[in-house]
């Protein structure tokens, strides 16, 4: 089987400050693919490189067998929710009209073709409810089931997802997080997940690229999330631990320790 | 003057028949840059563009004072005027506080040197009241015919764009990541907005500008949520308005702006009315608790 997603030797650097260097890694068909790591640490700009929106500083960065490219289709991409304004001019339906034929140029000539297509992906991440619904009156979790459906219109062999579950109540998360994980193993797309938060994913992950000081570790979140990787990582101690199948990382050096602290998982759970 | 003098000054109908004939040109007009209103206001609302728009035709006013007092072609002034200022906020104000600065710092200095340009011009008082006012119907045959033929110009450039130039407003993030050149896009509609200001500055003048350009699509907002269905009120109330403005005010003495204004300012707090009655009930969108 052809990896999806391909780098080798890649660096990304902004001015002398190198996120990662010499980083070489293969992306499977049907792989859920975690990127985790603090704030800084080129989480985001590892999935711009793969959109083309970001030049590596060395190496090469392939998708499927050609080199990645601005608005590749191959590509569904799921950002942060954000809020619309109230008064966008926007219903659901539109939303994801705009993964289906946003980016053409003119105007939509044959709707029919494209409602179809909607209407079918709507129903795909059961927001057919709502889909007359604008936009600025949706949940932050109705949302993002749209942001799905909109990555998915072109049929992408690579789901990129830039922390998807941000701000959303555990519920939505657990759905959201389900929906991509379904079309991973149902069509056998990659999943490359951006997260400060392993756990809301912890039961699909296969493997965990986890980015910290410059320096990264790839391998699966039993090989990654320990205490001896995690702590020469961050070239200080860390403790992580393993409780009900959840891992809390405890002691990150400062302005991250937010992300990982146990009482996050806490309140999470409690939502 | 008492008051059925000013009345008459305002609504007079007497041989209606005859000047309505007369002023045909400028009902056609009146009509496209209506419908070209309509549709730029559409995405002046998306992008959150309508203090921009006032600073473009701030400078598109300078410009065409300027060209009154070279004694060279109005219209043709004030397109310089609002295409420059169009394209320097393009190019500069990337971010929405920039932008809302650079318009606060142009605008007062385009209106500074139109007021300097005006003062020194000796020619006709009327002319120079045109520039903020409106004159359409002082504007003759030929020129009409080129306002109307850049407009139907602007227009096809915005359909040839449409989808790209709505998605990279209403989702610009997600735009760039499908390949949208949101940069681009970005600086061409100000390039089409600056024309569409130009024009509609012919209209209702410099200062009145918003009430074709924002009145109409804002009022669409009010009451729908549909893409499509925007659009289309959008036009329609700017038509209406122009058009509307235009025959009312066949009959007085006094311009056309204010039955321009008027009719946009009344749509939209017909708009508004139904907007909040249709919100109440829920019949756009959800019931939303504790809004009217």
């Amino acid at each position: 089987m052809k990896p999806v997603v391909s780098l080798t030797g890649a660096s990304l650097k902004f001015g002398k400050r190198a996120l990662w260097e010499d980083l070489d890694l293969d992306i499977m068909p049907g792989e859920f693919f975690a990127v985790l790591g603090p704030n800084g640490s080129g989480k985001t700009s590892f999935l711009k490189v793969l959109l083309g929106l970001q030049d590596l500083h060395r190496g090469q960065a392939m998708l499927g067998s050609r080199p990645v490219e601005r608005g590749s289709s191959l590509i569904g991409y799921i950002p942060q929710q954000k809020s619309f304004a109230p008064d966008t001019p926007m219903r659901a339906r539109d939303l994801v009209g705009l993964g289906v034929d946003g980016h053409r140029w003119g105007l939509r000539l044959s709707p029919g073709k494209a409602n179809r297509k909607i209407d079918q992906l709507l129903e795909l991440v059961g927001a057919t409810e709502y889909a007359k619904v604008p936009v600025g009156q949706l949940s932050g979790g109705e949302q993002q089931r749209l942001r799905v459906a909109q990555a998915l219109a072109t049929d992408p062999q690579i789901l990129l997802c830039d922390e998807p579950l941000l701000s959303l109540d555990l519920h939505h998360q657990q759905a959201v997080s389900a929906l991509i994980n379904k079309q991973c193993r149902e069509q056998n797309s990659a999943v490359v997940f951006v997260t400060h938060e392993i756990n809301p994913i912890i039961d699909y992950v296969d493997r965990v690229l986890y980015l910290a000081g410059g320096r990264f570790k790839v391998g699966t979140p039993e090989e990654v999330m320990t205490t001896e990787v995690l702590s020469d990582l961050y070239g200080s101690h860390v403790e992580v631990i393993h409780a009900n199948g959840r891992i809390v990382v405890v002691g990150l050096p400062d302005a991250t320790t937010h992300h990982h602290a146990p009482t996050h998982v806490l309140a999470g759970e409690a939502a | 003057m008492d008051a059925d003098s000013i009345l008459g000054a305002i609504f007079s109908f007497e041989n209606y028949g005859e000047l309505l004939v007369l002023v045909q040109n400028s009902i056609w007009a009146g009509a496209v840059l209506g419908l070209l209103g309509g549709l730029v206001g559409t995405f002046v609302m998306k992008r959150d563009l309508a203090f921009a728009v006032h600073g473009i035709s701030e400078l598109s006013f300078a410009g065409a004072a300027f060209a009154l007092l070279i004694g060279a072609d109005i219209v043709f002034g004030s397109l310089i005027g609002s295409v420059t200022a169009a394209l320097l906020l393009g190019l500069m104000g990337v971010r929405a506080r920039d932008k809302n600065s650079i318009i606060g710092v142009i605008m007062p200095f385009g209106l500074g040197l139109g007021i300097l340009f005006l003062s020194l011009y000796e020619g006709r008082a009327a002319n120079k009241f045109g520039l903020l006012t409106g004159q359409i119907v002082s504007v003759d045959t030929v020129q009409l015919q080129a306002l109307a033929g850049t407009a139907v110009v602007v227009m096809v450039a915005l359909v040839a764009i449409w989808r790209p130039l709505n998605f990279a407003s209403v989702d610009p993030e997600l735009a760039e990541a499908r390949g949208v050149p949101v940069r681009t896009l970005a600086i061409v509609f100000m390039v089409l907005l600056g024309v569409s200001v130009a024009l509609s500055i012919q209209v209702v003048g410099a200062l009145l500008v918003l009430a074709l350009l924002i009145t109409p699509a804002a009022a669409a907002l009010r009451v729908t949520s549909s893409p499509v269905a925007v659009v289309l009120l959008s036009v329609a109330f700017a038509m209406t308005a122009t058009v509307g403005g235009i025959l009312l005010a066949l009959g007085g003495r006094i311009p056309i702006s204010p039955y321009v204004t008027t009719l946009s300012f009344l749509i939209y707090v017909v708009c508004r009315v139904v907007g909040s009655v249709r919100a109440r009930k829920g019949i756009n969108g959800r019931v939303l608790a504790g809004t009217a």
